[in-house]
C-alpha cells in the first residue's frame, strides 16, 4: 500500500520526490543516533545480564522514538525555510506546493524509511528454506510484521500531517499527542508476540489518526460521502 | 562531474574528468542565464534568490526548483527569464540524474546479490599489487594504502595524459582510444557478464545464439555511443556500461582498498576540479575557450539539446571525437580495468556538440539538461555494490547507502546551481555513503537486529 501511495502521489512531482528522499534521510540519521547511543549503552554495561539487555533496549526504543520526532521536527523547520524560498523564487507568489503536501510527503518518506528497515531483511530471510516459527515462536510472525509495517508506514504518514498542523499552527497539543502516539504504538509492540497487545491497538490508534488527519487536511464527513458516492 | 550541458566533464582514468559537476559554460545564451543563487535551503529544495548580474551563462540546471510549468516570458531583465527557466527544470532535472543513478545501483546490486561471480575474489588488477590476505591489521592496512596511492597516481597520469593530449588537438589518436575502449568493455565485459548470469540461473546456452546476441549488442551500442541514436538508447547503454564496469570494480577490488580508494578518489576530485592548476580545471576551461562540448564520451546527458535548424557541421565533426577521448585513454591499458571502461562510457548525445551556439532563438527550444560524469555513476556504484556484497546487515545498509548518495546528489546539484561552474560530483556523495555504510553496519545493524528479534517498532 505504501507503494501504491507513492507511486500515484509522489513519483508525478520531482519536488516531491526529493523531499521524499529527504524525508527518508532524516529519519535515518535520527535512527542513526539512536542506535550510537543504544550501541554506548549496551557496550558500557555488562552483557550477561538479561534484565538490563531489555531495559536498555526497552530505552532504546523510546529513546529512538523520541529523536525521530525530534527530527521530524527538524525537517519541519527545514522545509519551513524551504517554503520562503520557493515562494520568492516562483512568479506568481505563490509556492508550487503547499505544506500540507510537503507535511504528506515527509511522512511518507519517514513511514517508507522505517518500513523498510523493519521490513526488509525479512524479506529477504523468507525467500530462503525454512520454517517460521519452528522454537516455539509464533508462526504468524512474517503476517504480523507484515502488517505492522503497514500500519506503522501509514502512522508516519498521518503523524507528518498532525505534527506539521500543530507546528504551522503553534497549537502544541498536536505535537505532543503525536510523540505520545509513537511511544504508545512502539511501547504496545513489547507485548508481542502476544499480538493481540501490539496490533489492534495500532489499527485503532491509525484509524484515530486517520480521521484526524483528515480534519484537519480540510476533510469532513461532507467530503467523504460526496467521495464514496461519486457525486 | 556533473556538468550542465555544455561541458561534459572528461573521464578520469576512473574517474577523473568524470566524477567532476560542471556546469555547462556555453557562450552566453540569454535565455539561460542563471541568475540565481541558491540561498540556503534544504538539500530539498534549493531555493534561490535572484542575484543580479547573473554571470556566463551557463544553462545550469537549478536543482530543486519548482516545477513551474509555462514560465512566462518576462519582459524584464533577461536575467529573470534565466531564471525562470532555470527553475522550470530545476527539480526536473534532479530527477533526471536519480533515474539513471538509480538504475544503475539497482542493477549492480541486483547482479551482486544473485551471481556469486561477482563476489568471488579471484585476483586482483595490477593497479593494486598489494595483496590483503595479511594476518595483521597494520599490514593490511598499509597494504591498502599502497593500493590506494598506486591507484590514484595511474588516475592522475592518465588525466594528466588526457589533458595534453587534448590541449595539442590529438584528436585522432583519443578517437581511436576511445573506439578501442568501448569495444573492449561492450564485448569482452558483457560475454563475461551474460557468461555468469546464464550460469547462475543454470539456463545452457548455445554458441551461435551467444555470438549473436553479443554481437547486436555491441554493435548496437558503439553506434548509439559513438554516433547517433535514440536518447534513451544511448542513455541505458551507458547505464549498462556504468555498472559493468563497476561490478568488475568490485570484483577485483580488495575490501579495504576499495574503501581507501573511494574516499581518496573523492578527495582527488575535490583537487582536480576545484585547484586552479588541476587537470580537470584546465580541461574544463581549455573546452570552454574552445567553445567545445569536453569529451561528451564521457558523461551522462540527461536531456537532449537540440537546436533548430543550424547545426554546425565542425561541431557535429568533433563530437565523436571527443567523445573518444576517453576511451582512447582508457583503451591505453590493456587491461579491461576501469579506466578503460570508465573513458569509455560517457558518450553523451551526438546531437550535444551541436550547442546552442548557433543561434539564440534556438535555445528556447532546448531542455537543457544536468551532465553527469560516468565515473561518478561508476563509484557510486562500486559503493552501493560493496555495501550489498560485504556488508552483513544485507539490505538495511545498502539502502542507507542509496538514500545517502541520492541526497549528496541533491546536494551537490544544490551546490552547481549557487556557483555555476563545474563542480565534483564525488565527494559530497562518497562522504556521506561512506559514512553511513560504517555507521549502519557497525551501529545500526545490530539494534535493529535486536529490535526484530523481539519484534518491537520504532
Amino acid at each position: 500500500p505504501a507503494l501504491g501511495l507513492f507511486l500515484f502521489t509522489i513519483a508525478r512531482d520531482p519536488l516531491r520526490i526529493i523531499i521524499l528522499i529527504a524525508g527518508a534521510f532524516f529519519w535515518l540519521v535520527s535512527l542513526l543516533l539512536s542506535s550510537l547511543i543504544w550501541f554506548i549503552a549496551v557496550k558500557a554495561s555488562d552483557p550477561q545480564d538479561e534484565p538490563l539487555q531489555k531495559g536498555l533496549l526497552i530505552f532504546g526504543v523510546m529513546f529512538s522514538v523520541l529523536l525521530q520526532e525530534a527530527f521530524r521536527f527538524l525537517y519541519y523547520k527545514l522545509l519551513r525555510k524551504a517554503i520562503e524560498g520557493l515562494v520568492a523564487l516562483s512568479e506568481d507568489g505563490c509556492s508550487p506546493i503547499s505544506i500540507q503536501q510537503m507535511a504528506y510527503v515527509a511522512g511518507v518518506g519517514f513511514g517508507l524509511m522505517s518500513g523498510a528497515f523493519s521490513m526488509i531483511n525479512l524479506l529477504a530471510d523468507s525467500l530462503g528454506p525454512g520454517t517460521v516459527g519452528i522454537h516455539g515462536d509464533s508462526q504468524l510472525y512474517f503476517l504480523t510484521s507484515a502488517f505492522m509495517t503497514m500500519v506503522l508506514i501509514f502512522l508516519h504518514t498521518f503523524w507528518g500531517i498532525v505534527f506539521f498542523h500543530g507546528c504551522e499552527h503553534q497549537r502544541w497539543w498536536e505535537i505532543a499527542a503525536v510523540v505520545i502516539m509513537h511511544l504508545a504504538v512502539s511501547g504496545s509492540t513489547f507485548c508481542n508476540p502476544l499480538y493481540v497487545g501490539s496490533l489492534v491497538p495500532s489499527y485503532l490508534m491509525m484509524a484515530t489518526a486517520a480521521a484526524w488527519a483528515y480534519m484537519l487536511s480540510g476533510g469532513s464527513a461532507q467530503n467523504l460521502r460526496r467521495f464514496l458516492l461519486c457525486k | 562531474m556533473i556538468t550542465f550541458m555544455n561541458n561534459s566533464d572528461s573521464e578520469e582514468e576512473p574517474c577523473n574528468e568524470r566524477t567532476s559537476l560542471m556546469s555547462a559554460e556555453s557562450p552566453p545564451v540569454p535565455s539561460y542565464q542563471d541568475g540565481l543563487q541558491a540561498s540556503g535551503g534544504g538539500e530539498a529544495q534549493a531555493h534561490r534568490k535572484r542575484r543580479t548580474g547573473s554571470s556566463r551563462s551557463p544553462n545550469n540546471i537549478a536543482d530543486g526548483e519548482m516545477s513551474d510549468s509555462g514560465v512566462p516570458v518576462r519582459g524584464s531583465a533577461l536575467e529573470n527569464e534565466e531564471e525562470e527557466l532555470t527553475l522550470k527544470y530545476g527539480a526536473k532535472h534532479v530527477i533526471m540524474l536519480f533515474v539513471p543513478v538509480t538504475l544503475c545501483m539497482i542493477v549492480v546490486v541486483a547482479t551482486i546479490k544473485s551471481v556469486r561471480f561477482y563476489t568471488e575474489k579471484n585476483g586482483q588488477l595490477i593497479y593494486t599489487p598489494f595483496s590483503e590476505d595479511t594476518p595483521s591489521v597494520g599490514q593490511r592496512l598499509l597494504n591498502s594504502v599502497l593500493n590506494t596511492i598506486i591507484m590514484i597516481s595511474v588516475i592522475v597520469v592518465m588525466t594528466v595524459f588526457l589533458v595534453v593530449l587534448y590541449k595539442y588537438r590529438c584528436y585522432k589518436f583519443i578517437h581511436g582510444w576511445l573506439i578501442l575502449s568501448s569495444l573492449m568493455l561492450l564485448f569482452l565485459f558483457t560475454y563475461i557478464y551474460l557468461g555468469e548470469v546464464l550460469k547462475t540461473y543454470n539456463v545452457a546456452m548455445d554458441y551461435p545464439t551467444l555470438f549473436l546476441v553479443i554481437w547486436n549488442f555491441g554493435a548496437v551500442g558503439m553506434i548509439c555511443i559513438h554516433w547517433k541514436g535514440p536518447l534513451q538508447l544511448q542513455q541505458a547503454y551507458l547505464i549498462m556500461i556504468s555498472a559493468l564496469m563497476a561490478l568488475v570494480f568490485i570484483k577485483y577490488l580488495p575490501e579495504w582498498s576499495a574503501w581507501v580508494i573511494l574516499g581518496a578518489i573523492s578527495i582527488y576530485d575535490l583537487m582536480a576540479v576545484l585547484c586552479p592548476k588541476g587537470p580537470l580545471r584546465m580541461l574544463v576551461e581549455t573546452a570552454q575557450e574552445r567553445n567545445e562540448p569536453i569529451f561528451p564520451a564521457l558523461i551522462y546527458s540527461s536531456a537532449m539539446m537540440w537546436t533548430v535548424g543550424m547545426a554546425k557541421p565542425d561541431t557535429a565533426a568533433r563530437g565523436p571525437s571527443q567523445e573518444t577521448w576517453d576511451a582512447a585513454e582508457d583503451g591505453g591499458d590493456n587491461h579491461g580495468s576501469s579506466s578503460h571502461a570508465e573513458s569509455q562510457m560517457s558518450e553523451t548525445r551526438s546531437p550535444v556538440p551541436t550547442r546552442p551556439i548557433t543561434s539564440l532563438e534556438e535555445l528556447e527550444e532546448e531542455e537543457r539538461g544536468v551532465k553527469l560524469g560516468l565515473g561518478d555513476f561508476i563509484f557510486y556504484s562500486v559503493l552501493v555494490g560493496k555495501a550489498a556484497a560485504t556488508a552483513s546487515g544485507d539490505w538495511n545498509t545498502t539502502l542507507a547507502c542509496f538514500v545517502a548518495i541520492l541526497i549528496g546528489l541533491c546536494l551537490t546539484l544544490l551546490l552547481l546551481a549557487v556557483f555555476k561552474k563545474a563542480l565534483p560530483a564525488l565527494p559530497i556523495s562518497i562522504t556521506f555513503g561512506l559514512v553511513f555504510y560504517f555507521s549502519t553496519d557497525n551501529l545500526v545493524r545490530p539494534f535493529m537486529d535486536t529490535l526484530a528479534s523481539h519484534q518491537l517498532y520504532i
